[in-house]
């Protein structure tokens, strides 16, 4: 029978959260690295044993955790990320020139292929890659090099890089995500970079039409349509069909297109999830009910998912890695809260019930199906 | 014999039950410490000194002998109590937050 894990990172450790096919009987791991932040926990498609997890704190700075068996045993590899060249300046919240510093990784990539190569989405915003397991790290400076990059700011949570798309079909096609800068994507397999923006509009900037300076939360593909990407913006839900080359809004009837969190029915890559909040203001959910909505249709046409979440004095917040999907048959879906809770659907999104309630705040969740 | 006493989270990350310790071969100053404790545990290389510039990270402290020792620059003498090992070298994360 499949099993399925569950990785989640932590503001205080990571979890590991693991079950049969059945998905109703779960055990929990950890915390492991407990009190460090773990800002994302990923495992290779090509080695799902291979686990890589981003640790850091505000003093102690960046450490690379890896396991090569599911989790069982952790091993540091290397935190080495220094940024390509002269890391020049990019604007400060003031608008003032502000030098490039490393702060964590928010975001690891593996490769479908090769268990060793591994992209990293960082603050402050670029793109690294390792090639041999996390133990070395370079960046690809074309991302931060086309010409724009001194014209980026951070978002409320500091400039990171953290979307990675990978197109499964054709390794040279790449595209990311940076609040506050927008989307890049490269054709040429991560030499050269292009805004891939045209389409987003943003009211909190000057220019509401920009080439860059978009508060993108996150970006998610289903990998059986690599052109098709769904994208949830600081404000608007949007679809792009053509790789980001252009995007449309498709936030039709959800009651707050504001929000942090999408992501794609395993086998359905017309049915997208999405988890409302209120406003840039308000973090929590419309009216203290938890809803997630799905649309069927690629968007614009959306459906509350309430079934199993408190529909009452709820103002918590689901952070915008904090979403996964399983791709057992019906498709599993998981979020994790800043409250605590990993909530877990077995049906799609029709229900859904509490893995676990009382962890720390939640930074993101991934879900692995295993044999 | 010096004595470096770690802050928790990086006693967990070098798998260090309490104190290291450690000797130097030359100059006695903080900055030999610190290489020589990187050397032995590479795993806090970054933590307490930025990887690539070697300065002491913001919210990391030195404490020896009652001092704050962590303005007496990298090239500074360790103090004799330290040297002798009678008191330790203490690796400090600042106080900070709630």
């Amino acid at each position: 029978m499949s099993r399925v894990r569950v990785l989640v990172g932590t503001c205080k450790g990571a979890f590991i959260l693991a079950s049969d096919g059945i998905r109703s009987d779960w055990t929990v791991t950890g915390p492991l690295f407990g009190g460090w932040e773990i800002y994302h926990v990923t495992a290779s498609p090509a080695d799902p044993d291979r686990i890589y997890a981003s640790q850091s704190t505000g003093w102690f700075g960046q450490q690379v955790q890896r396991s090569d068996d599911g989790g069982l045993t952790w091993q540091p590899v290397g935190n080495d990320f220094r940024y390509d060249g002269v890391a020049g300046t990019h604007q400060w919240y003031d608008g003032t020139p502000h030098p490039w510093e490393f702060a964590r990784v928010w975001h690891f990539e593996p490769s479908p292929t090769d268990r060793d190569a591994v992209f990293a989405g960082v603050e402050d915003a670029a793109l690294f890659q390792s090639l041999d397991g996390g133990a070395g790290w370079k960046e690809l400076p074309g991302l931060r090099g086309h010409g724009s990059g001194p014209a980026w700011q951070p978002g409320a949570g500091g400039m990171c890089l953290h979307s990675v798309i990978l197109d499964p079909a054709d390794p040279a096609r790449m595209l990311v995500a940076i609040s506050a800068a927008g989307v890049f994507r490269t054709l040429d397999g991560g030499d050269t970079w292009e805004p891939a923006n045209r389409g987003l509009r943003s009211e909190g900037i000057p220019d509401a039409e920009a080439e860059v300076g978009h508060c993108v939360h996150h970006v998610a593909m289903h990998p059986d349509r690599p052109d098709v990407l769904f994208m949830q913006k600081h404000w608007d839900v949007m679809r792009s069909d053509d790789f980001g080359a252009s995007w449309y809004e498709i936030s039709g009837d959800l009651p707050s297109d504001f929000g942090f969190a999408i992501d794609v029915h395993a086998h359905e890559p017309q049915t997208v999830y999405v988890v409302p909040i209120t406003s840039d203001s308000l973090h929590y959910p419309p009216d203290g009910r938890l809803r997630v909505y799905r649309s069927r249709t690629g968007g614009g046409e959306w459906q509350p998912l309430s079934e199993g979440l408190p529909q009452r004095d709820c103002y918590l917040n689901v952070l915008r890695d904090a979403m996964a999907v399983d791709s057992l048959d019906p498709c599993g879906v998981y979020f994790g809260t800043t409250g605590g809770q990993v909530y877990a659907s077995r049906d799609a999104g029709d229900s859904w019930a509490p893995i676990v309630r009382d962890l720390p705040r939640v930074l993101s969740v991934e879900a692995q199906t295993l044999p | 014999m010096i004595r470096v006493v770690l802050p928790a989270h990086l006693r967990s990350l070098a798998g260090v039950a309490k104190e290291v310790e450690l000797s130097l071969e030359g100059a006695a100053t903080q900055e030999a410490l610190l290489d020589a404790l990187e050397a032995i545990h590479p795993v806090l290389r970054g933590t307490i000194r930025d990887g690539a510039t070697l300065q002491r990270r913001p919210f990391v402290r030195f404490f020896a002998c009652g001092e704050d020792v962590s303005h007496a620059g990298a090239g500074a003498t360790l103090p004799a109590p330290v040297l002798a090992g009678v008191e330790p070298f203490i690796v400090v994360g600042a106080m900070a937050g709630g």
